[in-house]
């Protein structure tokens, strides 16, 4: 499996707080890859740093080959690279169908499309994809009326009616309940196997993670603490210390 | 209401507008609608930017002292050189026949239109990049410094400012002829919006007023969005100015043309009052604002910017989503929303709870 994603050498600092220090790692083409780390210790940054939501330091990062630490967020999204947010952001006046209108892929936008009407299949879609995530008979709420949990799955929606090649999701089990939860890791792992998205996914929650990812990285202070496999990193004494604050 | 009903109700609504002059009681207050008209125009054209987009735009008055100038200079260079139509606007007003006085008015309110989409667009790739209150702030300087270059630009009339050519006899009564005018105009603009909300522009711009960060991460061509909605917006502003030129005939760089405390300021508390960020909210603000103002000059004399100012606190704190979207609030069923009663009920008392 080729790499999908890579990440060189990253370096992102905050005036005098290093955030991200020198940190590498790859996403093979269609894996589940996770990324944990005690809380502070850089996780959001690195996701912030890949998608060009900030610019980096130094070192370089690299989607379907091509170089992404001079573009903006936007531009990343348009090739495919596409991330959540761990304070769950959607349109909250605006129902949940319209929120997947929006959603819908902008490669090819220009002023002609700014005019045009969704065509009944987009609707269609966007019904099918709410169904997925079970939130079809929501579909015509409001956004903001819907629970802080129903609104992690309207945002996981969106992101799969957006078409990306990579998913970057910050934690997206966070704030929803338990029950719901496994419902979660099953749809993720549809969504790499039937969609052939690559996830490469925030996680606090161990259970969730160690169910999901073929391969975790664990950083701490900013740095590349240890990867490996789930049950390796399980057990990685490190990775032990670190989120019990021995590090 | 179906689809039908609606469009029935629409042409209804535009039928009864049409005919207003033909009522004998209302034939004085010709000029008076036309003037309403033009606030309608003010509250329509803020509301892309303020309302849908979530950016508010003190600087829109910008596009509408332009609009105003570029018409009134065409009108004046087509048929004469500078200092004739000075020489002549002292005294005896510059004649014209009725079509040099429409050809005039026409190329004059489009290139008018043309100069502020430009204005709009090289602005916009500039000053959008700020958001919420630091565009606000950013704007509120745009006008006054296109008063102060106005009031300084000799070409123009400077601080004495610029007559615009009389409405030639041939072609009716002042009244009659700007209500049509910018009746005409407003219903335009109207439906264009209308067209334009329906669609993915509508939806873009919601999305921008709802989170742009999200927006962005989505891959939306944000910027493109906002730049093209300042554009809507001073296109039909620069029209409405190009005709406003010609209704009040004088042209005076700050109080007429780049008029923010007054126009600048109005357009923004009608859509608030209607409801900003809805279809029919700066239609029905600036109705009331327009109609309340009036009465309160004629009842109120000596206290009318006092009376107004106290609506303008009721209306903030009673109904801050303004009447438009004070109806939405209470009925939302009504506005083609569904909403999830238990849902909703359930989310409260939580929200109580903390």
């Amino acid at each position: 499996m080729s790499a999908i994603l890579e990440v060189e050498n990253v370096t992102k600092t905050f005036g005098g707080v290093i955030a991200n220090n020198n940190v590498s790692l790859s996403v093979p083409e269609g894996s589940i890859i996770g990324l944990i780390g005690p809380n502070g210790s850089g996780k959001t940054t690195l996701f912030n740093s890949i998608v060009g939501y900030h610019p980096i330091d130094s070192g370089a990062v690299r989607f379907q080959g091509a170089e992404l630490s001079r573009l903006r967020t936007p531009q990343i999204a348009r090739l495919g690279l596409l991330r959540t947010f761990q304070q769950t952001r959607i349109f909250g006046k605006m129902n949940c169908v319209q929120n997947m209108q929006i959603s819908l892929p902008h490669v090819d936008d220009n002023f002609a499309t700014m005019l045009r009407k969704f065509p009944p299949e987009v609707a269609e879609r966007a019904e099918n994809l709410l169904e997925f995530v079970g939130l079809y008979a929501k579909r015509h709420l409001l956004a903001a009326d819907l629970s802080f949990g129903q609104q992690k799955l309207l945002e996981f929606a969106m992101a799969l009616m957006n078409e990306p090649a990579a998913l970057l999701l910050d934690e997206p089990t966070a704030g929803i309940n338990p029950t719901l939860i496994n419902g979660l890791i099953d749809r993720l792992k549809r969504a790499n196997a039937e969609f052939g998205i690559t996830l490469f996914v925030i996680e606090h929650n161990m259970r969730v993670i160690m169910n999901l990812a073929q391969h975790i990285y664990c950083l701490a202070h900013g740095e590349l603490l240890a990867d490996g496999a789930p049950e390796d990193i399980q057990n990685d004494r490190r990775v032990i210390d670190a989120y019990l604050g021995a590090h | 209401m179906n689809r039908r009903g609606k469009t029935a109700l629409y042409v209804a609504a535009a039928i009864a507008a049409l005919l207003i002059p033909q009522i004998p009681l209302l034939q004085p207050y010709l000029i008076q609608f036309a003037f309403l008209w033009v606030m309608i125009l003010f509250a329509m054209t803020w509301d892309v930017m303020g309302g849908q987009m979530g950016y508010n735009s003190f600087g829109n008055i910008v596009f509408f002292g332009v609009g105003m100038y570029a018409t009134a200079v065409v009108q004046r260079d087509l048929y004469f050189t500078v200092e004739e139509y000075a020489s002549v606007a002292g005294g005896e007003q510059a004649a014209l026949t009725p079509v040099e006085y429409l050809i005039g008015l026409a190329l004059g309110m489009g290139s008018g239109a043309v100069l502020a989409v430009v204005i709009a667009a090289l602005l916009g790739s500039g000053i959008l990049g700020l958001r919420g209150h630091y565009f606000a702030i950013c704007t509120l300087g745009l006008g006054i410094a296109a008063g102060e270059l106005a009031s300084g630009w000799d070409y123009i009339g400077a601080g004495s400012g610029l007559v615009t050519p009389l409405l030639p006899d041939a072609l009716g009564e002042r009244g009659p002829f700007f209500f049509y005018l910018f009746l005409v105009l407003a219903m335009i603009t109207f439906a264009a919006l209308k067209r334009l909300y329906a669609g993915q522009f509508g939806l873009a711009i919601n999305a921008i007023r709802d989170d742009e960060d999200k927006a962005d991460a989505l891959g939306l061509h944000a910027t493109r969005y906002k730049t093209v909605a300042w554009c809507v917006s001073g296109f039909f502003l620069a029209l409405t100015g190009g005709a406003f030129g010609n209704l009040v005939i004088f042209i005076d760089p700050t109080d007429v043309a780049f008029a923010g405390p007054t126009f600048g300021v109005w357009m923004v508390l009608m859509a608030i009052l209607g409801g900003k960020g809805t279809l029919w909210g700066p239609v029905i603000g600036a109705t009331v604002f327009h109609v309340t103002q009036e009465f309160f000059w004629i009842y109120l004399f000596g206290w009318q910017r006092v009376a107004l100012g106290l609506l303008i606190v009721v209306v903030v704190v009673f109904f801050p989503l303004g009447i438009v979207g004070w109806l939405r609030e209470r009925w939302p069923q009504r506005f083609g929303e569904v909403v999830d009663e238990d849902a909703r009920r359930v989310q409260v008392s939580l929200e109580g709870e903390r």
